[in-house]
């Protein structure tokens, strides 16, 4: 249970995020900016992709189900390449440019100092534009955000993985700007 | 120097906004709405409550620039932003204020961190929901900033004088979006 009265039953971040409104808004205008809208090199599966991976790191379950159905939504893959990129990226068949961005990701997570310039060198070697690396590093950062809303208010998560995939293509179609937060 | 190109001289967040206006729209305005918003929390005790944080992630700029408006907004008690970065648990801030910076401090290092323990001991000085909301958003929020000044290595300055006339404009205009630079 929350460990406050958030005055709704809502799952993960959505409980929260309906408990105060106002930060509520700017928190879904930065999520639609970053994963959902298409003025983008990114595709939004990659960026989904970042935000699951950075959650798992994280251990935040709620996060990394809902985003890890969303990149696998978008992927229309199994679950089990999502599962295999949060275990370990380098092994799958994702392209080395997002492996390298993934990389970015990680040290992110850790803290904003872990990010070297080498590992920025080859991010850029491999195709990465400054704008592309801008949103990874970003983010990251938002998820080591979202993670923490969620679970330093301790919300609930369902438990079952399959919610999670039956409601990506809602969301997907939908956006997170004015989202309504009780459907 | 920056990882990326953003605009020469401007420091930290200023600089990535600027790269990046239509991220940028959405932070400044959750900054504004968190730390100027309506809460419980004094616009003083947030800044501090975003400064410690800061300072646990050893992010300079932000520790610096929001430790500046902290002091601001203190006005008389101002030496409390520098009692509480260098220990807060000795520090001369309420026992009630303590509980929450001691919140922030478990967010700092992750969400699940935070247990019933730390929220009954905040509850028993007489924190209420929104103190506990607001104070687990700030330092979520800023365990984001801090992040995302530091992976992209942004500029930041080192002359202490910068940070002051930089937390006076924050603690008098609060935050709003900069404007490229024409």
């Amino acid at each position: 249970m929350a460990y406050i009265d958030l005055q709704n039953d809502l799952p993960g971040i959505r409980g929260p995020m309906a408990y105060s409104p106002e930060t509520g808004k700017a928190l879904n205008e930065l999520a639609e900016i970053l994963l959902h809208d298409d003025n983008n090199t990114l595709t939004r599966g990659e960026r989904e992709l970042i935000g699951a991976y950075v959650s798992s790191q994280n251990d935040c379950f709620f996060c990394q189900n809902v985003h890890g159905a969303m990149a696998q939504h978008y992927f229309e893959c199994e679950m089990q390449l999502i599962d295999d990129v949060k275990k370990n990226y380098q092994s799958t068949p994702i392209s080395n440019k997002l492996k390298a961005l993934l990389t970015i990701a990680g040290s992110v997570q850790k803290g904003g100092k872990f990010v070297t310039a080498d590992e920025v060198e080859l991010a850029k070697s491999l195709g990465a534009t400054g704008k592309e690396i801008h949103d990874t590093v970003l983010i990251a950062a938002a998820f080591c955000m979202f993670n923490r809303y969620v679970d330093g208010l301790n919300t609930w998560a369902p438990q079952d993985r399959e919610v999670y995939v039956e409601r990506a293509k809602m969301r997907a179609e939908d956006g997170y700007a004015n989202m309504n937060l009780n459907k | 120097m920056a990882h990326i190109q953003v605009p020469e001289g401007i420091p930290g967040i200023r600089s990535l906004v600027m790269f990046r206006p239509e991220t940028g729209k959405p932070l400044y305005e959750l900054a504004q709405v968190l730390l100027r918003g309506e809460s419980p929390l004094s616009e003083a005790e947030r800044e501090l409550i975003a400064a410690y944080v800061s300072h646990l992630n050893n992010c300079t700029f932000c520790a610096s620039s929001h430790a500046a408006a902290a002091r601001c907004l203190y006005g008389n008690e101002k030496n409390t932003v520098d009692d509480v970065l260098k220990d807060m648990q000795q520090s001369n801030v309420s026992a009630k204020l303590k509980s929450l910076l001691n919140i922030a401090g478990k967010v700092q290092v992750l969400g699940r961190e935070v247990l019933p323990a730390d929220i009954e001991a905040a509850r028993k000085l007489g924190t209420v929901d929104r103190e506990i909301h607001d104070t687990v958003l700030i330092a979520a929020t800023f365990s984001m900033f801090n992040r995302y000044v530091d992976g992209l290595a942004s500029f930041t300055p080192k002359d202490p004088a910068v940070y002051e006339a930089m937390g006076k404009r924050m603690a008098e205009n609060g935050y709003v979006l900069p404007q490229p630079a024409k």
